[in-house]
């Protein structure tokens, strides 16, 4: 099944083109990485995708579903708010500076979403969340403020608080980043044994090893376009663009 | 001694008038701050703009001249006039006036959180209201404190200002007694009694902080 669908978008800022006519479709657990240079447009295709962002031109669909398509003017037409939020909470999504809610402890950042969208009870939810804290190794920490805890351990948590809401399509937006690298490791294990419970995964990221071994495809992203797509062996073995060849050099 | 037990009396029931009116004051403008905190950054021009006519006109003219307005002036407008009792009166002056620097303390609050905060929430799927109430005024609340507990205190003082209603707060009650007795004592009690007041504003808030800032981030 098509998880999501990304056809044609175009977004502009001011009067900066940053994506002229990006495709994507995912499969369900499909591990893609987009990968491409600085200012190419990764993470604003990723923040288009749960409306972060809104597009000018283009469709979006989610497990089938429409989120934005052309109006009958030609011009991008969302769904309503309502509809929007519900289609686009099938996603979840991490962030390169986690935004954790600082005011609340581990715990609750896990069961803020789940209680307030979802209305669901504390008690129901606390068991799945703290299965949720041990799968991300940190059920020791549940009574702890964001504040308190390292990089790895909070892009932990906030993998962990997307989670909670299970959703079928997990975006992540350059995850390790803001990270010490001796800290990158411990996230990427989790990434990896997400993917290895088949979770849809699109996954911007300067890691070149994740995404040669962890992802499925690879899509190379450069100055607001698609330049090349396929499975990490031919990508990272012959590509056959110039411009994936020199990116590859530079960071392999 | 017995002249200070003599005085005690008028001068507690002048406190009284002085706290009613801080705390009905205090009770009303917060909230309606906060209301017109966010007209002043929602996303309709309009309402943002006449927000923004209203803190300048509130702020940019003096607290003593609105109430003289409120109680002299407004009886007289066609068709909004009512003329209100002193208490009343002096109330809509200040809730009025301090809602609208209320209003620009949570404005610049709720400004100074990341906007990773608001998108963390949404694509959680909390819609503008739950994103406000969990996640956003928590933080400001935290973040206010000590600018609020400054205006705070500065109400109490300011509350003085109704002696131009005539009404016996605390002050002009001091000041009643002083220029019956010929002595200063009065002034001294009073200043006396309002800094007790401010005393235990000041370790309200103090502890409201420590209650708050439990995180640090
Ligand atoms: N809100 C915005 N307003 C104006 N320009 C923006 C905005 N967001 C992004 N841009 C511009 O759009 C272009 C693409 O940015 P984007 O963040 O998508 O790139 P990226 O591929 O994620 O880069 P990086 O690898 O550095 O994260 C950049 O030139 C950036 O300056
Ligand atoms: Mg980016």
């Amino acid at each position: 099944m098509k998880m999501l669908q990304a056809i044609d978008i175009y977004k502009r800022f001011q009067n900066l083109e940053v994506l002229k006519g990006i495709s994507l479709t995912l499969e369900q657990g499909e591990v893609a990485a987009v990968i491409g240079p600085s200012g190419s447009g990764k993470s604003t295709f990723l923040r288009c995708l749960n409306r972060l962002e809104t597009i000018d031109r283009g469709t979006i669909q989610i497990e089938g579903e429409v989120l934005v398509a052309p109006g009958p003017d030609g011009r991008s037409r969302y769904v309503p708010e309502p509809e929007a939020r519900r289609i686009c909470g099938r996603m979840g999504m991490v962030f390169q500076q986690f935004n954790l809610f600082p005011h609340l402890t581990v715990l609750d950042n896990l069961i803020e979403a789940p209680v307030v969208v979802k209305g669901l009870k504390r008690e129901e939810v606390i068991p799945e969340a703290e299965e949720l804290l041990r799968k991300v190794g940190l059920a020791e920490k549940r009574d702890s403020y964001p504040a308190r805890l390292s990089g790895g351990q909070k892009q932990r948590v906030a993998i962990a608080r997307a989670l909670a809401m299970k959703p079928d399509i997990m975006l992540f937006d350059e995850p390790t980043s803001a990270l010490d690298p001796e800290l990158t490791g411990e996230v990427l294990k989790t990434m990896r044994k997400l993917a290895e419970e088949h979770m849809t995964m699109l996954v911007v990221t300067h890691e070149m090893a994740f995404a040669r071994e962890v992802a499925n495809r690879v899509v190379f992203m450069d100055n607001g376009e698609i330049v090349e797509e396929g499975t990490p062996k031919v990508i990272f073995n012959c590509p056959t663009h110039s411009r994936t060849k020199a990116f590859l050099e530079k960071v392999l | 001694m017995q002249y200070l037990g003599m005085i005690i009396g008028p001068m507690l029931d002048g406190t009284l008038v002085t706290l009613k009116m801080f705390f009905v004051t205090i009770i009303l403008s917060l909230p309606l701050g906060l209301c017109l905190a966010l007209a002043r950054i929602s996303r309709f021009k309009w309402l943002r703009g006449a927000t923004g006519v209203y803190i300048w006109l509130l702020r940019g003219t003096p607290l003593m001249l609105q109430l003289l307005f409120v109680y002299f002036a407004l009886p007289f407008i066609p068709y909004i006039g009512v003329r209100l009792p002193d208490f009343p009166a002096a109330l809509v002056a200040f809730v009025l006036n301090y809602a609208a620097y209320f209003a620009e303390i949570f404005r610049a609050g709720i400004q100074s959180i990341d906007r990773g905060q608001y998108e963390g929430a949404k694509v959680l799927g909390m819609n503008y209201v739950q994103t406000m109430r969990r996640i956003i005024l928590p933080q400001v609340i935290c973040r206010v404190l000590p600018p609020v507990s400054n205006e705070t205190i500065t109400l109490v003082k300011d509350t003085s200002l109704i002696y131009v209603l005539a009404m016996n707060d605390l002050l002009r009650t001091a000041r009643a007694i002083v220029q019956r007795d010929f002595t200063t004592t009065p002034f001294l009690v009073a200043a006396g009694f309002y800094l007790v007041m401010t005393l235990v504003l000041t370790w309200f808030f103090q502890r409201l902080e420590k209650r708050y800032g439990i995180y640090d981030e």
